[in-house]
């Protein structure tokens, strides 16, 4: 069995408002940081997994992120992975 | 209808399921037993309320762990038999969440975690759950939510509303959704989940009755 560092990162789809977002970059306009055109706020889930190979692992993790990780109604989601 | 029950769900995090109950037994002689979330055992229950809370703390996304819980897999076959289930705050979140709702509940425009009565029309009464707009087009019910933005793309909001599945929209969007939609139905009309919360608008006492007809409509066949 190999295992694999996994990094996922959940974003809202463009087309998706981000309050959050919003509030923050406007936070950071006033803390004074200048040039800022866009921020919005995603997740980052690591996950460490073991499996045969990592077209296996893949297949686990498209799953996790399609039907968990992620709600592809608003949101995308991509992840890199590294052996380990 | 005497021993009609309605099942109402407690997930780890719910915290309207007294009241909901509390609706349902006192002011419509309605008889009720709470589901754990872990049962699923739906045999003995005629209809099923999902209360609004925080099940399992929000955590990952509102809803998103309670969709894999046993009662959750379970609701399928009962939403298949035509019996009624009525998802409220959380409870609608929780149903989109796991399909049986289209779109998506997301962080408020405002930020705000909102506290506050809303005038709501009613646009369809798909499946009877509200007046057919003959005593009332207009009802006030309470809201208490952060994340009740309903979200969807522009394909799904065509179907909703060419097949009427839209039952209530606000008068003053409180929370930035999409076409000002507070409430809708499956296709089927068994289904409604809605953001507001009529369990707490059962008693003049209490600021209101206008949720007493949509809970009393659990009992429809």
């Amino acid at each position: 069995m190999d295992q694999f560092a996994v990094k996922v990162f959940v974003r809202l789809r463009p087309s998706v408002l981000d309050p959050a977002g919003e509030a923050t970059k406007s936070a950071s306009i006033k803390l004074g940081a200048e040039g800022i055109k866009s921020l919005r706020i995603g997740k980052m889930i690591e996950v460490k997994i073991e499996g045969n190979g990592e077209n296996e692992v893949r297949e686990k993790i498209d799953l996790l992120c399609d039907r968990l990780f992620a709600n592809t109604v608003i949101e995308d989601y991509e992840y890199s992975l590294e052996k380990l | 209808m005497d021993n009609f029950t309605v099942g109402v769900v407690v997930f780890p995090g719910s915290n309207c399921d007294r009241d909901v109950s509390w609706a349902l037994e006192g002011c419509l002689d309605i008889r009720t037993k709470y589901l754990w979330h872990e049962s699923s055992d739906l045999s003995n229950v005629d209809a099923i309320v999902l209360p609004g809370g925080f099940s399992y703390g929000d955590y990952l996304r509102c809803g998103a762990i309670a969709r894999f819980s046993p009662l959750i897999n379970a609701l399928d076959d009962f939403v298949k038999s035509g019996r009624r289930v009525l998802g409220i705050c959380n409870g609608f979140q929780i149903l989109t969440e796991s399909g049986f709702l289209p779109g998506a509940l997301t962080t408020n425009k405002n930020l705000n975690f909102i506290c506050d009565d809303v005038e709501l029309d009613i646009v369809s009464s798909k499946g009877g759950w509200f007046n057919d707009g003959v005593e009332k087009q207009t009802i006030k019910l309470p809201i208490a939510h952060g994340e009740g933005r309903y979200h969807c793309d522009s394909d799904t909001l065509k179907k909703l509303v060419d097949n009427e599945l839209i039952s209530l929209r606000y008068k003053n969007n409180p929370n930035g959704s999409s076409f000002d939609i507070a409430g809708i139905t499956n296709e089927k009309g068994n289904v409604l989940g809605l953001m507001p919360h009529p369990e707490r608008a059962c008693d003049e006492t209490i600021g209101g009755t206008d949720g007493l007809f949509t809970l009393k409509s659990l009992i429809l066949k």
